[in-house]
């Protein structure tokens, strides 16, 4: 069944709102099973992560990480990459960022610092993401196996850094704090109704890469090529692309984007490099890339959506010993499931529907 | 510590130990992708498995139906995989995916709901399977170095470590001796030749992803019946997707698999017991370097710069008959 | 004797095209029976039919004398018929002997049936001359060797009718003796064997009998005895063939493309183009005639920088094209693009167009450094305006530049990619099979297009496998058979059967 024969309104919306349907509905099933109401649950998590300010702050603070890691498996995924080394990437990312923090966030100012920062952190992320670009490219080495191995020799890189990284006498594996210049102003400065929340400029940041990212997809030459190869190599070819270049351009891009996601995570809330800081974000955004089709629109929404099962999922396991916090791991799966690999599940059925509309 | 404290015989005796689980989870992928699909949902498997064996053992107090009952999962978990990868032709990749992820939020759920504990199970204590002692162990105890390994490298393991290794000569015959295995390796290959030969492309490769998750619960149960004797939560720690690198590093074949996943082990054990041993030279070697080490050779070994891995030419490309 | 086959009023139509209309003819045991055609004939239709592929919808195929309904490939095999197709169906990696094995190994366990299938196929290979060794891997093997294979293959499934669709397209000429051999062979154990083939040579070569299709009919079905090439020529192609379209004289101007000595061969050795050499002139369109699969794409993907050759020289206004010195023609079309050459290609579904992206990113595609603005973006608005000025020249339908390519006709996705490729006011233009899949209507349309852009003065070389097409375009005319040229004529020197030699493997003598 070719889901390219139905209307644009179908597959860009129907079908990606049946096939979350759908893996809610799971969700819901489960919830019950496990003994609790889903409409409560869903209550409490709704007005947790979205009606009350701090929660909705925390929401969108865990939003600002995952539309970095899902922009950078979505512009992969144009030119179609399955990038799954975002959790690696962006790992390495915090690496960078640390290490110029930790070289220059006692001399220069914040206006200097954290610029700084941020390119470090895309910049290792980059770099992270470059060999299994090139494998790819030169040797056809297929980039989801390699990403993968560069996952693990990035946590194991990373244990071997950090303990190294570690001020004397502390027992923690983390660095040693950073300086206030290092810190991103947090939006509650500007909005104390936000509370004690972490939620900083990198939300903004993160929204200055969604529409940087829509205008270059959309309107760009390069935008233009980068899918154009994902769609189809040999009309690429065609068209006088280089798609070696292509492929290991889009890769750096790509671990850059999900080396800026540490930049929320360490400067905007815990201020110093931490073993496994990740937790999954870079999962997540493989997540969030298929949900949202890659579209900007579809990646905020779908990074609100998951920051919000984050947030509301927290406060929903403190009121409810049965729903701990995997269990949004849980859901997570099931939407990349039913929104990834079963996104034409729906496909033969609405087709039937719409021949007996006509 | 010196470099004689290096235990080389606990080295060993750690390396047979680690790697069953490796062992299963890389048959089981083997034959997967040697009919065309991708497993990469290896992980996933294991770890269902791995809870449901503790759980179902803990409480009929009977190791062999927490096995009996971990299998039924993992099949479900494979079939589940090859509808979305055969019947609805979806990304095999994303369900690999899918499945590792939705197993490691459900096992801690469901093991949280029922047992209470923080998500893990509680101990199996007595019910877990019996440990081999070869024959004539204690009348050669006494021979130096001989007496040793008959007793603890190659026998004094748990059954299943014995039904690891027996494995690799039976999935080798299984491959390259039978009709089964010639059919399923030519549905890896090229499709249209083995659906013109008259072999049922899909039933071949369903059949291929059952056997992968009858052979994949095997590694959760040794996991959490012989290696722990309980559930926790992620215990897998990327088992999955090392045996999976084993795979590749093998070049897709069972003995060379094998031999990947002992070298899996191998630094594995190796890991553990370098931490603080002041090696020749070098010095000291931080542990998480040598964890390293696998991963980077495959890396390598996929670059094509040592040996070529090739891949099953059909993999992963949903089969449509052309006319 | 009954005849082993015989079709009596065949007819399949797909849609509206009408495939095989009212086939009838016998083929003897025991004897080699030629199927003769161009493309579109029909001949491979009606070897899918038999070969239970396909369901006639009318008429009926005897086998020894007995109607026969063929509904699978299964049914095919089990009634003694055996197909050697033009792509192989071998597992690379896997031996001969398990090839032959796979899907009738007789039993779980192999070892105990191998020694005696192993030993069967010996004695077949011995019995017909065969070489080959089972225990032979096939990506070892040479494709001449491969195609043995796959003829042991039948033999041992005890076929009685072997089928070869086209099998000397990849043979040297050694190997096409050696597998005449076989052939012969085989009749005198009292097989069958039809050899689809347009070389002409061929037929008279090893057929006993040959039936010529045209249209989807069967033109003439005659002992090789009794006929001459030039008769056979004039079967395959020779109609009426005129032309009505309306051109400026013929003046060629500046010489654009001179291809000398170009040799092309694939990864297994196989000789794709041989000496291919020649000239095009601004103003003139040159077309490539032949039957499919004799190197004409080939030539074009070296032309547009899609593929590079082995070796060979091509001038593009005195000054060489840059194959030299890569190791792949990654990005070397825009290059080429660069330097004024435009490239409509054969296949528009894989090469010449993004299905999912609409109408107006189609006219981007291969421009998109050219026509993009500042900062790298694009003026949409401008780029729409282009686009529905160009759709309402070429009267492309529906007038939507939204609309995503995909839905639309064939014959308006190709307008689509001929206007584009002549908005780049190129100075050659490459054109494959301009009217492949395009409705009636469309096809003067086009044909008028190509023949405005020759008068303006682009030289194009045109390949196409119509010969109204050829006639209706064309200045002079080159035809190609087996990756060589075999003759060529200027468009005055017209001449079906002429062309039907030439087409059909017969050098200029």
């Amino acid at each position: 069944m070719n889901n390219q024969d139905l209307p644009r309104w179908a597959t860009a919306f129907v079908m990606p709102l049946l096939n979350l349907l759908s893996a809610l509905l799971v969700a819901a099933l489960v919830i019950h099973l496990l003994g609790e109401s889903p409409t409560e649950s869903m209550a409490i998590l709704i007005n947790s992560a979205i009606v009350n300010p701090e929660g909705l702050s925390y929401t969108l603070f865990y939003a600002s990480t995952f539309i970095f890691t899902g922009l950078a498996v979505s512009i992969a995924m144009q030119a179609g990459l399955f990038n799954i080394g975002a959790e690696g990437q962006m790992y390495l990312g915090g690496l960078g960022l640390t290490l110029a923090m930790l070289a220059f966030d006692g001399a220069l100012s914040p206006w200097t610092l954290i610029p700084i920062g941020i390119v470090s952190a895309g910049l290792f992320g980059a770099l992270w993401a470059f060999l299994p670009g090139y494998l790819q490219a030169k040797r056809g080495s297929h980039v989801v196996v390699t990403t993968i191995m560069f996952n693990y020799i990035a946590g194991s890189l990373m244990n071997t850094i950090i303990v190294k990284l570690v001020p004397d006498g502390e027992q923690n594996p983390a660095s040693r704090l950073f300086t206030e210049a290092a810190e991103l102003p947090r939006l509650n400065q500007w909005f104390p109704i936000l509370g004690e929340t972490p939620l900083n400029i990198s939300f903004f940041l993160a929204i200055l890469a969604l529409v940087i990212y829509g205008v270059v997809t959309t309107r760009s030459s390069w935008g233009f090529k980068l899918r154009a190869t994902g769609l189809n190599k040999h009309a690429a070819h065609y068209a006088g692309i280089r798609i070696s270049k292509m492929i290991i351009i889009v890769m750096m891009i790509s671990g850059a984007l999900a080396g800026l996601g540490a930049v929320n995570s360490i400067m905007g809330s815990t201020h110093y490099l931490s073993l496994n800081f990740v937790g999954g974000a870079g999962f997540v955004g493989i997540a969030i890339a298929l949900m949202g089709r890659q579209h900007p629109v579809g990646i905020f929404l779908s990074a609100v959506l998951f920051g919000a099962l984050i947030q509301g999922g927290f406060d929903l396991s403190l009121e409810k010993q049965n729903i701990p916090p995997e269990t949004f791991i849980f859901i997570q799966g099931l939407i990349i499931l039913f929104c990834g690999a079963m996104e034409n599940f729906y496909a033969p059925a609405i087709a039937r529907l719409l021949k007996l509309k006509k | 510590m010196t470099f004689d404290d290096l235990h080389i015989g606990s080295i060993l005796v750690s390396t047979v130990r680690n790697a069953p689980v490796l062992i299963f989870a890389g048959m089981a992928g083997l034959f997967a992708e040697r009919s065309g699909v991708i497993d990469i949902g290896l992980e996933g498997k294991i770890l269902a498995s791995a809870f449901v064996s503790a759980a179902v053992a803990y409480i009929t107090q009977n190791p062999w139906n927490g096995i009996a009952a971990g299998m039924l999962v993992s099949v479900l978990l494979a079939t589940l995989q090859a509808y979305v990868a055969i019947t609805q032709k979806g990304n095999q990749l994303v369900a690999g995916i899918a499945i590792n992820i939705a197993m490691s939020g459900l096992t801690f759920v469901v093991a949280q709901y029922i047992f209470q504990q923080g998500g893990r199970t509680p101990d199996i204590g007595q019910a877990r399977l019996f440990d081999v002692v070869l024959p004539g162990t204690s009348a050669i105890a006494d021979v130096p170095f001989i007496g040793w390994v008959y007793a603890h490298l190659i026998g004094g393991h748990s059954v299943l470590v014995y039904l690891a290794f027996a494995l690799v000569p039976l999935v080798h015959w299984l491959l390259y001796h039978t009709s089964f295995g010639l059919r399923l390796r030519a549905c890896g290959e090229n499709p249209h030749a083995a659906d013109a030969a008259g072999v049922n492309v899909a039933r071949q490769r369903y059949v291929a992803m059952l056997v992968a998750g009858v052979l994949c619960s095997f590694s959760g149960a040794y996991l959490s019946i012989v290696q722990s004797g309980f559930f926790l939560r992620d215990m897998s720690a990327g088992a999955g997707y090392l045996a999976l690198t084993a795979m590749v590093f093998g070049n897709w074949r069972p003995v060379y698999t094998f031999l990947g996943c002992l070298m899996f082990g191998f630094f594995g054990a190796v890991q553990i017991q370098i931490e603080g041993v002041e090696l020749p030279v070098i010095g000291r070697l931080p542990g998480s370097l040598i964890q390293m080490v696998p991963y980077v050779v495959t890396v390598i070994v996929l670059a094509g710069l040592m040996a070529k891995s090739v891949a099953p030419k059909a993999l992963g490309a949903p089969f449509v008959k052309s006319r | 004797m009954q005849p082993a086959v015989e079709f009596r009023g065949i007819s399949k139509h797909f849609g509206a095209v009408k495939a095989n209309t009212d086939v009838s003819f016998a083929i003897a045991k025991g004897s080699i029976h030629g199927l003769v055609g161009e493309n579109g004939a029909g001949k491979s239709t009606l070897m899918s039919i038999l070969y239970g592929y396909y369901r006639a919808d009318g008429g009926e195929i005897l086998l020894d004398g007995q109607a026969r309904h063929i509904r699978t490939s299964q049914e095919a095999i089990a009634l003694g018929i055996g197909m050697v197709h033009q792509h192989f169906m071998l597992v690379e990696n896997m031996t001969v002997l398990d090839n032959v094995m796979l899907g009738s190994e007789g039993g779980f366990q192999l070892k105990p049936k191998r020694a005696a299938v192993e030993a069967q196929l010996r004695e077949i290979c011995a019995r017909y001359r065969l070489d080959v060794d089972p225990l032979a891997v096939i990506h070892d093997l040479s494709v001449g060797a491969q195609q043995r294979v796959e003829i042991l293959k039948q033999i041992y499934r005890s076929a009685n009718i072997l089928i070869l669709d086209e099998p000397t397209a990849v043979l040297t000429a050694q190997e096409t003796a050696s597998l005449f051999e076989i052939l012969r062979l085989f009749k005198e154990q009292g097989k069958t064997i039809i050899l689809i083939t347009h070389k002409l040579q061929e037929i008279l070569d090893i057929t006993d009998t040959v039936t010529v299709m045209r249209g989807g009919r069967v033109i003439g079905a005659v002992p090789t005895a009794g006929t001459t090439k030039e008769d056979l020529a004039n079967m395959m192609v020779g109609r009426q063939i005129i032309n009505t379209l309306p051109r400026a004289p013929y003046n060629p101007g500046a010489p654009v493309l001179h291809v000398q000595n170009l040799q092309l061969q694939d990864g297994q050795g196989v000789q794709l183009l041989a000496d291919i050499g020649f000239t095009l002139r601004a103003g003139e369109i040159v077309a490539v005639a032949g039957v499919s699969g004799n190197g004409q794409s080939e030539l074009m993907e070296i032309l547009s920088g899609m593929r590079l050759p082995t070796s060979g020289q091509v001038d593009f206004q005195d000054k060489a094209l840059p194959f030299a010195g890569r190791s792949d023609a990654d990005g070397l079309p825009r290059t080429f693009r660069n330097l004024g050459i435009a490239h409509i290609p054969e296949d528009r579904l894989r090469d010449g167009v993004v299905k999912n992206f609409s109408v107006m990113h189609n006219t981007i595609l291969g421009y998109q450094d050219k026509l993009k603005g500042r900062w790298g973006l694009f003026d949409y608005k401008a780029i729409a305006a282009r686009c529905a000025a160009l759709m309402k020249d070429f009267d492309v339908r529906p007038n939507n530049h939204d609309l995503r390519i995909g839905l639309l006709s064939g014959g308006n996705q190709q307008k689509v990619v001929i206007a584009r490729e002549v908005l780049a006011q190129p100075t050659l233009m490459l054109v494959g099979q301009p009217t492949r899949g395009v409705d009636i209507g469309t096809i003067e349309s086009i044909h008028r297009q190509l023949l405005a852009l020759r008068d303006s003065g682009v030289a194009i070389l045109l390949v196409s496998v119509e010969l109204e097409e050829v006639r209706a375009l064309a200045d002079r005319i080159l035809v190609m058979c087996g990756g060589r040229i075999t003759g060529e004529l200027k468009i005055e020197e017209f001449d079906t059967t002429r062309i039907g030699l030439l087409m059909g493997g017969m050098h200029k003598s």
